[in-house]
């Protein structure tokens, strides 16, 4: 079958990019195939896992439960579009390194794009809330200890980036309580 | 893992939708937030010739709340549904329902009208809708109809929709003055289909004693399972009502299968303890929407 094609436009990390593809093109797949940009992994492709999770105008979705040309006009960010224009890494991803939140890091992309609009709409989560903002999301390296830590350090290194460009880090947190079974 | 092939419209009125619907009949689908037609489409278990993407109906994307109750568009998505305050003020069963579908990102997408029409038996808000005595508003190019959740589900993924109408709004009741409502359920994980689970409508009268007592199960039936339990609790103060007892009679009738989740028993089991806990729950929301709505009688001078 020759497939039907559509043209789309869209603005991935503040770029405008256009595409030409198949109705059926997910938009996982077009980020990473059309558009070159495979910093978003693609794991269970029927949203269970959240690796593919990229933001839609600024909301985390699941790019494999998007079809490409459902993304056309909107915004997307993906990880790649979290760091700023100079190199310098998202909050969310330097509390990860910093937190050791990351193994093989297959997840990562994932849990980064959720945990950056979590923290915007909730700058000052407890553990419970940052555990349930990432319960769409799996992995399974660590035991996610280390990625609620995470989530509670970019907290802190956010609030001390808004109180004060030139401050230098917080201290960081220490172990936090022991994950509900 | 990947879709198959389907032909794609993107109408961008509703007449044009209805039109294409219409055209389609059996062969179209209908794409609002995709979280759960894309996944069947992924894994090959739908194939549906063609899709009509409705998200470009922006007149669908909306949440009214008036002294009838609470009218939600067909293309408001869950998050946003969850996030309204007066429909919460007005409805409290709606969040407590919305909180526990799947999660926050999949909430983002999903729509509350797609999820009703999905008829899916583990769905809470199909559940919250017959609780409530809800209706769906659906439209074709040839007219207009009303369907009462009631008569809506016909099976486990089948409601009475036909192949050519478009469910545009769900239509949520305002429950009658001093009444609590409450949501519990028991899942593997945060997030997943429950093993069980129930919403619960408790009314208390003038003197605050129980006037009715109702119960939806989800995952229980093949079509949400509303039960009127009233005769366990009839007239009872809240605090002395008998809601295990309650929970025992809904057990009695109710009839769950076995499935690789759990047996029949443990689901019976699940199903009376958490029938009494939903129902304590919302008896005690409704001593306090009481509490809220009235002055306190001891303060009163």
């Amino acid at each position: 079958m020759n497939e039907e094609t559509h043209e789309i436009r869209l603005r991935v990390n503040g770029v405008p990019r256009a595409a030409t593809v198949p109705a059926r093109r997910l938009l996982s797949d077009c980020l990473r195939h059309d558009l070159g940009l495979t910093g978003t992994h693609v794991g269970c492709e029927h949203g269970v896992c959240g690796a593919c999770t990229v933001l839609l105008d600024g909301r985390p979705v699941r790019s494999c439960l998007m079809f490409a040309v459902g993304a056309d006009g909107h915004e997307v960010t993906t990880v790649e579009g979290l760091a700023a224009a100079d190199g310098t890494p998202h909050p969310v991803q330097r509390a990860f390194r910093e937190c050791h939140g990351l193994q093989c890091g297959f997840c990562t992309p994932g849990f980064l794009t959720v945990v950056a609009a979590f923290l915007e709409e909730n700058p000052e989560p407890t553990e419970e809330q940052a555990r349930e903002a990432i319960g769409g999301n799996l992995c399974r390296c660590t035991g996610y200890v280390n990625i609620v830590r995470a989530v509670l350090r970019a907290a802190e290194l956010r609030r001390a980036a808004g109180r004060d460009p030139q401050a230098g880090d917080p201290a960081p947190r220490g172990p936090v309580r022991r994950q509900r079974p | 893992m990947k879709p198959p092939p389907f032909h794609y419209h993107a109408p961008t009125t509703l007449a044009d939708a209805l039109t294409v619907l219409g055209e389609t009949g059996p062969h179209g689908k209908i794409l609002a937030g995709g979280q759960s037609l894309i996944p069947l489409l992924n894994m090959r278990l739908a194939a549906p010739a063609h899709l009509i993407d409705i998200n470009r109906l922006a007149e669908l994307d909306r949440v009214d709340v008036d002294d009838g109750g609470v009218r939600v568009g067909a293309l408001a998505r869950h998050a946003r549904v969850e996030a309204d305050r007066s429909a919460a003020e007005a409805i409290p069963l709606l969040r407590q329902g919305l909180r526990l579908v799947a999660h926050p990102v999949i909430r983002n997408r999903g729509t509350t009208v797609g999820s009703l029409v999905h008829a899916d038996p583990s769905a809470e808000m199909p559940a919250v809708l017959a609780l409530l005595g809800g209706s769906l508003d659906l439209v074709s190019a040839s007219g207009r109809r009303t369907v009462a959740a009631a008569d809506l589900y016909v099976g486990p993924l089948e409601s009475c929709l036909r192949a050519d109408e478009l469910a545009v709004c769900a239509r949520f009741p305002r429950p009658a003055p001093g009444t609590g409502t409450a949501f519990v359920e028991i899942a593997r994980r945060r997030g997943d289909y429950a093993v069980c689970g129930v919403a619960a409508l408790v009314t208390l009268d003038d003197d605050l004693r129980v006037a009715a007592a109702r119960a939806a199960y989800l995952s229980m039936a093949p079509v949400p399972h509303v039960l009127d339990l009233i005769e366990a609790v009839a007239g009872r103060p809240p605090d002395t009502a008998d809601f295990a007892a309650a929970g025992r009679l809904a057990r009695g009738r109710l009839d769950p299968e076995d499935d690789i989740h759990a047996t029949a028993e443990y689901r019976a089991h699940l199903a009376e303890v958490l029938t009494a806990r939903a129902l304590r729950e919302a008896a005690e929301a409704a001593v306090g929407a009481l509490g809220a709505s009235r002055p306190d009688p001891e303060r009163a001078t």
